[in-house]
């Protein structure tokens, strides 16, 4: 290779690699530039003369001269891959229980995008932002690239060899791991316990549901996690659950939630969310009504609601403290009234309060409606109790040898310090983790397992539901499959993949339907999931619990009263437990609630912040020292809107040490102050915390500054549902404008010709009653689109790139004069979200004032951006209404001083996930969304070369893709029978750029302006009784 | 020069035409086997059934890596032939002695199976072996100058030539009969009596210097200067970056004048990707094994030539051949071939040039932006049979439009056609 390439050069200092040159080979004028033109002493005007004659020949003998570029074939093609052009393969994300079924693109051979498997039962083509970053952590250049041995590089050979027979002789072998959803897995364990004379497997989750199953071991003897149909409900009640954002399996439920918020005016009819937290969460943010409640009471709550539904099912009510919590009995009058369609859910990880939420559900019926015991659910197995007893034998010496099989509890268990430290005293201790991570760095050997999209594996999320991962890539390093390993180490000769296949016999055997396995498997394999019938529908489970125990203690641990400060610790829906941090997509998008970006921080009420004497402005806020139980952190404070009084929120997943460049010091870790002396890990602190304001200030990169949204109706337009069912229109704001002495439709006035529209016209129908604000979309198009990340010091700047933004609006019915209303609003405000990306305005006004063109308007009602006509007057983004055009202040590829937050346009692994179709920007030009222009183009050549017209749906960009709650709706406008069509209820078949939009709820944003836009948002419809705050 | 062509062409196509009636005439006359037919249809359909199945390794009137056919039906007869064609395998191990020398004869190279081909499609197959081909290469630069001669429209060229020249013959004229005029009317002047100051007037040289040193002059040269100079410049900087004519050295030497050119095979068989994808793909060099498994020289040369030993070479030691990029668009350009050839049906020749003429491939086209988009503006869009663009030809009928529907009318020109 080296041989054939050329050397330029554009001087002769540059090849004689002239010191003096090289010094000032970076800098766009050398010092002695000689302007001011001074005959005597020093450089003559004749001397620049010279120099600029010479910088012009060495100029253009570098543009003259194009570099040689290769163009290497593979020297045996594989059949199925062709150059440019993408494949498809169903696989599964699984990290511990977190599961979603999907599909990755791949190009040339290289995983780019991750999409959502319609064709599973359970995600049913939904994803959320880890999912859909996840494909970066594929490029991680923090990945091991091989077997580890006392902290160095050695060999396959070496390390199976002497682990294999250190575990035989250790004695006493622990497996500690996360959940495993995957039932080969569990047999290979299986085999290497056997091997080494009976291991036991711990398994704790950093994000424990301990509680849950240990209620239901209690309450109905069965240790299982139900599945929740929240589609099913018609009235939700959560006790500080955030299941649509991080609770057990946000993506499912997410979807089913959706389902049960889709209004027409066919179907006036949707759920109704009650919610109860110290947190504004991302679900309590899309409640109906939302009640902040100290963590304290929170399991008085749970109570209190028992005994009201205890009252009216005529069923004996326990002893509990009286507590005032606003909308509970409210809350219970529908519950009962809606018995058999109603849920009631707890985040809480404390059995007994759980027992209660199952006694409560049982009263109302909710077993085999909206509770499935049969369909029981995989996600969660942890067990605090045996991780307790395993640290506690760790530290004691017991424990002869310790496998650590895909996890972190020195960094995400509470006392993983204590943990960490005790490492060293097994005689033997191995980890398969893919870094060098907290936990890693401190076992004697290291058997890196692959990424998932390199991996052959099965899993088993629910009953009878099964799903297949496969690699879409072959391993980049020298990894092999942690499972493979567990086999190689047990002694046994067959591979994973035909280990994998045999225990697929079974369910081969099971089913009738296909003839040869074979044929069992590619099937199974090509759609991603496979399904078997459950023997019965309907489970038969008895309640055996003790309720009035369960309240006592219940009783006794919370109490109505508490004055002192808690800590209710959280995860983010972009970081979840912190196992992805090291991936710059998660750690700069913006939290849906906080909008903040790169850190974590104490949330506080607006109250405590008066208090204390915080004022926080525009992220510009001081640190705070939290104390818990004796550790002490050193957070920055964020004043959050809807935080329970009282209250301190903060979350986990950050201050990793040894996540990699990405994630190392940013933030704090929150896992060492959760508590765990109850025998479960509590999430919620309620004694023993203390705080103070440090002298010391601190900026927060938020993305939208936290104000109280007030009479911006024309933006954000909605109503409640009972107005809705009134009058569909209901909450719409129609500006008119005055002309020629009258009130006219801002449509009518018009200083453009308008353009003709032929063959297509792309819309985008967003239904603000569907969004949740989950942020998926903005992980989705950073992803296809190449968008870069700018880091926390650029996001101070305001330059973030990203395309597609979720405002996050907070809203009261206050006067914006009315002091004391507004700051009652913002103890707990209703909140709405809005995806906002360029709106393709049919009369853009950013069109008319680019002095060279750059931005025009196609045929199909896209407004295009041509980034290399583009000169960076960034005229078009000071015109532009809606604030989406992105301008690239500094090359953010290729340039080191964004190495570390901008790898995947950086390093040249990274560089694999970028998309070949779509140009990574040069500094100084600006760019925006662009309605994935390179899907509607490569949509219509398919259907072109096919000589057949576009199908609705084959064409759609990827935040519509990525959606998993079909809240944005893509489509060709002039189609009429396209669901975006259908749903904007357009009649007429026009090549118009104005078309006649029928649905009462969509409109656009700043209609007063006229600028036309081709994305329609539909109102927001809350299940209130009436307008209220 | 179309003129001329067109006209040349006229006596040509007789020619042609004589001659392909003569030859028609000629083997009708001596065709061995009656069976054979030579109707238009059925050389047609051999013709395609050729093209797909036979033409990587037959050719008609050559040895190539099975034997030329023409003359087949001659040989051997049609009962054999069809067997042979369906599965020569067979007819091998069954002991034909015709058959058995013929697979000695080429290197026992296996003819693959064609068990799909009716009996009549093998005669079709015949029709054309025998028959086809032949007119083909005659009538080619028939139709490429009735082509040429209905592509030009307006005044040709050489009136225009012609114009001009006789403008400038009559200028001169003029110029001369002027300067004829003032010498008489001086003279006749000078004859006169009239007052010294008319007479100095009369007789006055034109002063050269004074001419050369008036503002007028100078300012107009000043001008003409610098628009040249700027013209240069502006010139020389749209062609920075343009590498038309780049023609690399490749690390094999090899030739599409003799593999596209002289052998004939089609571009799709190695450019697998240009009518599915973005890139046409270089092939692989399994791919070039298809056919060097068993030619291994250049024809008439023993041995194994060194370039193809490369191939072997690559395939030995698992190292791809690093092919010098010809064709370089920047980045920010997205060009897809499958739009162009499968949907716009443009010949590969268009872009790449006469690429069956060329030894080493070099850079025919500018493949700049005002080259494409020039292409876009004349560009007629192959609407024929394709249901996409039924709306579109419904809506460009309606406009009333004398022009054919063009690239440039359904968006061709957009940035983000390529940009994005």
């Amino acid at each position: 290779m080296k041989e054939n390439k050329k050397t330029y050069w554009k001087g002769l200092e540059q090849l004689t690699n002239d010191p003096e040159f090289v010094k000032n080979a970076d800098r766009e004028f050398p010092e002695y530039l000689p302007i001011s033109g001074q005959e005597e002493g020093g450089s003559s005007r004749r001397d620049f003369l010279k120099l600029m004659g010479f910088s012009l020949a060495a100029a253009s003998l570098a543009a003259c001269e194009a570099p040689v570029r290769k163009a290497i074939p593979y020297v045996n093609k594989p059949a199925d891959v062709n150059p440019s052009v993408p494949n498809y393969y169903a696989s599964t994300f699984v990290s511990g229980g977190d599961y979603a079924s999907v599909v990755v693109k791949t190009r040339e051979g290289r995983p780019i995008k991750i999409d959502g498997n319609k064709l599973s039962p359970i995600t049913q083509g939904g994803v959320n932002a880890i999912v859909e970053a996840s494909v970066l952590s594929l490029y991680d250049k923090e990945r091991l690239t091989g077997p580890y041995k006392g902290g160095q590089l050695s060999d396959w050979a070496t390390v199976d060899k002497e682990v294999a027979a250190k575990l035989k002789s250790a004695g006493n072998v622990k497996i500690v791991t996360n959940t495993i959803l995957s039932p080969s897995t569990e047999k290979a364990i299986q085999a290497l316990s056997e091997s080494v004379g009976g291991a036991e497997v711990v398994t704790y989750d950093a994000a424990s549901t301990y509680g849950i199953t240990k209620a239901n071991e209690m309450y109905y003897g069965a240790n299982v996690l139900p599945s929740y149909h929240f589609e099913k409900a018609d009235v939700i009640v959560s006790f500080g659950a955030d299941f649509l954002g991080t609770w057990i399996s946000p993506i499912e439920f997410a979807k089913g939630y959706s389902k049960g918020r889709k209004i027409s005016t066919e179907h006036p009819v949707m759920s109704r969310h009650y919610q109860f937290e110290s947190n504004l969460s991302l679900t309590g943010a899309n409640a109906d009504y939302r009640t902040p409640i100290r963590a304290s009471q929170s399991g008085l709550a749970v109570l209190a609601l028992y005994n009201l539904i205890a009252k009216k099912a005529g069923a004996a009510t326990v002893r509990a403290a009286a507590v005032e919590v606003e909308h509970l009995s409210k809350a219970a009058n529908e519950l009962w009234a809606s018995k058999g369609k109603s849920l009631v859910v707890s985040g809480s990880n404390d059995p007994n309060v759980q027992v209660i939420v199952n006694a409560i559900n049982e009263l109302l019926e909710s077993n085999n409606s909206t509770i499935s015991y049969t369909k029981s659910a995989n996600f969660k197995k942890g067990s605090d109790a045996n991780m307790a007893k395993f640290t506690a034998d760790l530290a004691a010496g017991r424990v002869g040898g310790v496998i650590f099989y895909n996890c972190n509890p020195v960094y995400d268990y509470p006392q993983g310090e204590t943990l960490g430290q005790a490492i060293a005293k097994a005689k033997v201790s191995v980890s398969t983790n893919q870094t060098m991570n907290e936990t890693s760095s401190l076992v004697q050997y290291i058997a890196p397992d692959h990424h998932y999209l390199e991996s052959w594996n099965d899993f088993n999320p629910k009953a009878g539901e099964y799903s297949l991962s496969q690699p879409a890539i072959s391993p980049l390093f020298d990894t092999r499959q942690a499972q493979e390993s567990f086999l190689t180490w047990a002694g046994v000769s067959t591979n994973y993949y035909d280990f994998l296949q045999d225990s697929w016999k079974v369910l081969f055997n099971g089913q009738s339907e296909v003839s040869t396995f074979q044929e069992f498997w590619d099937r199974a394999l090509y759609n991603g999931v496979y399904s078997t019938p459950l023997a019965s529908e309907a489970a038969d489970l008895t309640a055996v619990g003790d309720v009035n125990a369960a309240a006592a203690a219940v009783g006794k641990a919370y109490t109505a009263s508490n004055t002192g400060a808690e800590l209710v610790i959280y995860q983010k829906v972009g970081m979840g437990d912190g196992t992805f941090a090291n991936n710059p997509w998660l750690q700069e998008m913006s939290d849906p609630i906080t909008k903040a970006t790169w850190d974590n921080y104490l949330t506080v009420s607006q109250k405590w912040a008066n208090e204390n004497g915080l004022k926080m402005f525009e992220g510009e806020t001081k640190k705070a020292k939290i104390t818990v139980n004796g550790k002490s952190l050193i957070v920055p404070v964020l004043v959050q809107p809807g935080q329970a009084d009282g209250t301190i929120g903060l979350a986990l997943g950050y201050g990793r040490t040894k996540a990699g460049r990405v994630a190392n010091g940013v933030g704090v870790n929150a896992y060492q102050l959760l508590d765990v002396t109850k025998g479960f890990v509590n999430y919620d602190i309620t004694s023993g915390v203390s705080i103070e304001i440090t002298a010391d200030s601190y900026k927060i990169g938020q993305t939208q500054t936290h104000q109280t949204y007030m009479n911006r109706e024309n933006v954000i337009q909605e109503s409640v549902l009972s107005e809705y069912k009134k009058d569909p229109s209901a909450g719409r704001v129609h500006p008119e404008i005055y002309k020629d002495g009258e009130f006219v439709k801002p449509s009518k006035i018009s200083l453009w010709n308008g353009h003709k529209y032929s063959q297509h016209h792309w819309g985008l129908a967003i239904d603000m009653n569907s969004c949740i604000g989950c942020g998926a979309c903005t992980i989705a198009c950073q992803v296809e689109n190449n968008v870069a990340v700018v880091g926390k010091q650029e996001v101070l700047n305001r330059r973030e790139m990203a395309w597609i933004r979720i405002d996050r609006y907070y809203s009261s019915d206050a006067e914006a004069g009315d002091l004391d209303g507004l700051e009652k609003a913002s103890d707990n405000p209703e909140v709405t979200f809005q995806p906002m990306m360029c709106q393709h305005c049919n009369n853009a006004p950013c069109e008319t004032v680019c002095p060279v063109a750059a931005t025009t308007h196609s045929s199909e009602g896209l407004n295009q951006m041509t980034y290399n006509r583009c000169i960076g007057t960034r005229y078009c983004a000071n015109n532009c209404p809606y604030k989406v055009r992105r301008f690239n202040w500094f090359k953010y590829h290729d340039n080191k001083d964004f190495a570390t937050v901008n790898v995947a346009q950086n390093d040249d692994l990274g560089k694999m996930v970028l998309n070949p179709d779509v140009t990574v920007r040069a500094r100084g030009v600006m760019e925006k969304c662009s309605l994935c222009v390179q899907r509607i183009q490569s949509g219509k050549l398919a259907a072109k070369r096919e000589k057949r017209k576009i199908q609705d749906g084959e064409v759609t960009t990827a935040c519509a893709v990525a959606c998993p709650t079909d809240a944005l709706v893509f489509g060709d406008m002039n189609d009429p029978n396209s669901q975006v069509s259908q749903l904007l209820k357009i009649k007429e078949n026009t090549t118009s750029a104005v078309k006649e939009v029928n649905e009462e709820r969509a409109y656009h944003v700043l209609e007063e302006i006229n600028v036309s836009p081709n994305v329609w948002y539909f109102t927001k419809i809350r299940n209130k009784d009436k307008k209220e705050a | 020069m179309s003129i001329k062509r067109s006209l040349l062409s006229v006596p040509f196509r007789f020619c042609n035409m004589a001659l392909i009636f003569f030859l028609l005439i000629g083997i009708n006359a001596f065709a061995a086997d009656p069976e054979v037919s030579d109707s238009d249809e059925a050389v047609k359909a051999g013709e395609s059934l050729f093209n797909a199945n036979c033409k990587t390794c037959h050719k008609l009137d050559q040895k190539f890596t099975g034997p030329a056919l023409r003359g087949v039906s001659d040989r051997r007869d049609i009962a054999w032939i069809q067997s042979f064609v369906k599965n020569s395998q067979k007819v091998i191990q069954s002991g034909d002695p015709t058959a058995t020398a013929l697979f000695a004869e080429f290197n026992n190279t296996v003819m693959p199976a064609h068990q799909f081909l009716s009996d009549d499609d093998v005669m079709n197959l015949l029709s054309y072996i025998e028959f086809g081909g032949k007119e083909e290469a005659a009538a080619t630069p028939a139709e490429g100058a009735a082509g040429a001669a209905t592509a030009t429209g307006g005044v040709p060229s050489e009136y225009l030539t012609i114009i001009l020249a006789v403008l400038v013959v009559v200028l001169l004229l003029i110029l001369i009969v002027l300067g004829l005029i003032v010498s008489v009317l001086t003279k006749y002047l000078n004859k006169q009596p009239l007052e010294e100051d008319d007479k100095e007037f009369i007789n006055q040289k034109t002063d050269l210097k004074k001419v050369f040193r008036s503002d007028a002059f100078i300012i107009i040269i000043t001008a003409i200067v610098i628009a040249l100079v700027a013209k240069t410049a502006i010139d020389g900087l749209f062609s920075v970056g343009v590498q038309q004519g780049y023609q690399p050295t490749q690390p094999i030497a090899f030739s599409h004048k003799l593999h596209a050119g002289d052998k004939e095979i089609p571009c799709q068989y190695c450019h697998t990707g240009v009518e599915i994808g973005r890139s046409a793909n270089i092939p692989s060099p399994n791919i070039c094994m298809n056919c060097h498994m068993h030619i291994q020289n250049v024809e008439g040369k023993e041995g194994v030539s060194t370039e193809i030993q490369k191939i072997y070479d690559a395939i030995d030691n698992d190292q791809p051949i690093e092919w010098v990029r010809v064709h370089n668009l920047p980045d920010l350009a997205y060009f897809n071939h499958s739009q162009h050839v499968k949907v716009g049906q443009i010949e590969c020749q268009t872009c790449h040039g006469p690429i069956e003429e060329m030894e080493v491939v070099g850079q025919h086209s500018a493949l700049t932006m005002g080259w494409c988009i020039d292409c876009h503006r004349k560009t007629d869009i192959q609407t024929a049979g394709n249901e996409y663009y039924d709306k579109l030809v419904q809506l460009h009928a309606e406009s009333k439009s004398k022009d054919a529907l063009k690239v440039k009318d359904i968006g061709g020109l957009e940035c983000a056609k390529c940009h994005y």
